[in-house]
């Protein structure tokens, strides 16, 4: 008995201290274990959305199939958590996945006091009303006395307290953990008006039971600058997330995509070939293949390949590039440098 | 070695002897546990500092900025953190003391229900208990709230429910009494008429024991509670009135409805939790009252019955004293079993402590903390509940005959 007792104790105090030993990087064991552990929605059309077949897909899903291509030269070894807006944090601080991709807003208290560290911004948002056409208005200034609707532990809930306390309007907030029950009580009539952010409207609309009676107003009430997370204090990694995102985009802008990446290995382009891997080492300073970039944009594509198949104006979210198009084209997406 | 325990003398090796043996395990345990807390404990704090996550409870001070959708406190986003904590704990006190009271008084129905002579009765009372045990609380949690909001009138139309108020998909509204100045004095002829009716109650037992004659204390009781304080309130000019909610029917489409903050609203996700938690729990508090009620000997009953007793006086004085002693422990676990489950809340949005705290959690990201905090308020109720119990058996041994 007094055994048995003594090993458990020495054993549970034996777990505890390997838990609090660090770990080796978080490359090196995403590299032992052979897959990229993703953060990803529930289920946000467009951004991080699974199949029938429990296929994931969207602008999130990228960043992390283009870290798996990065790493592996396989884009496909990367394995899905999906998580609720509340969960997401503790997940990513635990250990549970390793990088966050899910459109998740970049603000301080986030990037200071809960640990953690955003390696870029992969789609440049900004909070939205939604509202049926037959309460017949047309601004969101109109909407005192109204009973909102939100997802709990988001940026949304706090810009909405804001917003209506600002304008000195009257509100209610009713809010859940699941985006479903959201969309599901909004459409029932619990509330009159569905807030989140404007790309979360264009996808959640879609699961509505009439669609085309519901209208989004023109106030864009935020800045939400969605990326990846990453945790703090592994900076190997967080280059990682950072330049996979930022060999999407210079992809982008120097028009190499996954159709014509092949011709570009023998471009006569110097940056282009820095790019592809054929010149300098920037993928051996990243801790992986040289041909990281050119995995990542034979494999899942440049950046606008991927927000033109997941989110563009030819999907069922129809979202026009608007300040997501490139610095070079009027809008605001721009990345450093390859050198 | 083998041979110390076969010598003869009576000298045992302090090894064999149980009092020592029992000190020197208790005394490891005790130490394990401590050195396993205090691992725990700097471990934890090592290991927020390593992944760089604030920790401490000065986040309780600070601005909240998110709203709740209940409050039975002052709330607003202008709050703290601390508050907003405060509030979840109260909704789930609300949620739980009036699902126990719903609760006891339906089991306890139901219970006896299943006893019934009447067939159909008791067919329906079994059935009722057999379904919604065995159905998952969360699923009817959820199912109550879907069904309450398709059933309920769109925001601008209303229904009405007899007697108790009218009701939409934004709740049911009641008349709200609102005390004004000098209700205070109303509020101690509560307490005082309480106190009163106590007392009569104690005399008259008292009374029958001696002399065998009997007093209606229940009636005079009852009339005490009610008629002192009513009397005082109306000799102190009436201080309070009784605000009816308004429904607005005119105006553009979002002044339209029941006018916010105007009487009293008990909303669609407070109601479908406290549908579901009563019913779930009804069932089980049944199954104890059916149990309770048969450990009673039959005997008891015939022997009642032989000294004249008629049906109902037996069951009041005699079935169910005895019944109770075997049925209030598993009451008590079934109370707090509901309290625990009222966690499931969130599931539709009702701020509960678990929903609330999980909000500040998120938006704190002080998550070892809130944790703690839960965890402490989970932990005394089932102190406080099983303190109660203890005191409950205690008492019972000691009038036992
Ligand atoms: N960007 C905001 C809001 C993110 C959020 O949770 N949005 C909801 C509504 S669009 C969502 O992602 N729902 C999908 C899900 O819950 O899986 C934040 O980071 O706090």
């Amino acid at each position: 008995m007094k055994k048995t007792l003594l090993a458990l104790g020495l054993g549970t105090a034996m777990s505890v201290a390997a838990a609090a030993a660090a770990t080796a990087g978080t490359l090196a064991d995403v590299k032992a274990k052979g897959h990229v552990q993703c953060g990803v929605s529930q289920g946000l059309p467009g951004f991080s959305n699974a199949d029938a077949k429990g296929n994931w897909a969207g602008l999130d899903v990228d960043i992390c199939r283009g870290m798996a291509a990065a790493i592996f030269g396989d884009a496909t070894k990367v394995k899905y958590t999906p998580l609720s807006s509340k969960e997401r944090f503790t997940a990513l601080q635990s250990g549970e996945i390793d990088v966050l991709s899910r459109n998740t807003t970049w603000t301080a208290t986030r990037d200071t006091a809960l640990g953690l560290n955003f390696a870029g911004v992969n789609y440049y948002d900004g909070q939205g009303f939604m509202v049926r056409k037959s309460l017949g208005v047309t601004s969101a200034l109109q909407l005192g006395g109204a009973a909102v609707c939100t997802n709990t532990g988001t940026t949304t809930e706090l810009n909405v307290a804001d917003y209506f306390r600002a304008n000195n309007m009257k509100f209610e907030v009713v809010a859940f953990e699941k985006s479903d029950e959201v969309v599901g009580a909004y459409d029932k009539g619990r509330c009159d008006v569905y807030t989140t952010d404007a790309s979360g409207l264009y996808a959640q609309r879609l699961k509505l039971t009439n669609a085309k009676d519901h209208i989004v107003l023109p106030e864009i009430i935020s800045k939400e600058p969605l990326g990846p997370v990453v945790r703090q204090g592994d900076d190997q990694w967080f280059n990682l997330v950072r330049w996979t995102l930022n060999a999407m985009i210079n992809a982008e802008e120097m028009g190499i995509t996954s159709a014509n990446v092949e011709s570009m290995l023998t471009s006569k382009n110097p940056a282009v070939l820095r790019l592809v891997g054929k010149e300098g080492s920037f993928g051996e300073n990243l801790g992986v293949g040289n041909d990281w970039a050119y995995n990542i944009i034979k494999q899942v594509g440049n950046y606008g390949e991927s927000f033109e198949r997941n989110v563009g104006p030819k999907t069922p979210l129809g979202i026009a590039r608007g300040v997501n198009a490139l610095w070079s084209k009027g809008g605001i997406m721009y990345a450093p440098p390859i050198r | 070695m083998t041979t110390i325990s076969d010598e003869p003398s009576g000298k045992v090796s302090l090894w064999y002897d149980p009092r020592v043996r029992s000190m020197v395990s208790q005394v490891i345990l005790i130490g394990l546990i401590a050195w396993g807390f205090y691992a725990l404990v700097t471990n934890t704090i090592h290991n927020l500092e390593r992944l760089k996550i604030a920790s401490g409870f000065d986040f309780l001070g600070t601005n909240a900025g998110f709203t709740l959708i209940q409050s039975l406190i002052e709330y607003d986003q202008t709050a703290t953190y601390g508050r907003a904590f405060m509030v979840g704990l109260l909704n789930t006190f609300y949620v739980a003391i009036i699902g126990i009271v719903l609760a006891t008084i339906l089991g306890f129905l139901v219970g006896v229900a299943r006893l019934s002579k009447n067939w159909v009765i008791s067919r329906v009372a079994t059935v009722y208990v057999e379904v919604l045990r065995n159905i998952p609380l969360l699923l009817q949690i959820i199912i109550w709230y879907k069904i309450l909001l398709l059933l309920a009138p769109g925001k601008r139309e209303f229904g009405n429910i007899l007697g108790i108020g009218n009701f939409n998909i934004t709740g049911l509204w009641t008349p709200k009494f609102i005390a004004q100045d000098g209700f205070w004095v109303t509020g101690i002829a509560i307490v005082i008429a309480i106190a009163l009716a106590w007392m009569v109650a104690r005399w008259a037992s008292k009374r029958q024991q001696a002399t065998g004659q009997q007093f209606p204390s229940f009636w005079a009781g009852l009339a005490i509670v009610i008629g002192l304080p009513l009397l005082v309130f109306f000799a102190t000019g009436s201080p309070g009135i009784v605000e009816h909610p308004e429904f607005v029917s005119e105006g553009s489409m979002l002044r339209r409805g029941f006018k916010p903050g105007v009487g009293f609203v008990f909303i669609p996700e407070f109601l479908a939790l406290l549908f579901a938690l009563v019913l779930y729990t009804a069932t089980f508090i049944a199954e104890i009252v059916r149990a309770g009620i048969l450990a009673v000997d039959h005997g008891q009953t015939e022997a009642a019955g032989a000294l004249g007793l008629r049906r109902g006086k037996i069951l009041r004085l005699v079935v169910i004293p005895q019944a109770m002693r075997v049925i209030i422990p598993p009451l008590t676990s079934q109370y707090l079993n509901l309290t625990k489950n009222s966690s499931l809340a969130m599931a539709i949005g009702y701020p509960d402590v678990m929903g609330a705290g999980g909000i500040v959690l998120n938006q704190s990201g002080q998550a070892v903390e809130i944790i703690i905090m839960i965890m402490v308020v989970y932990l005394t109720f089932s102190l406080v509940t099983s303190v109660f119990m203890n005191w409950y058996n205690a008492k019972m041994s000691l009038v036992e005959r």
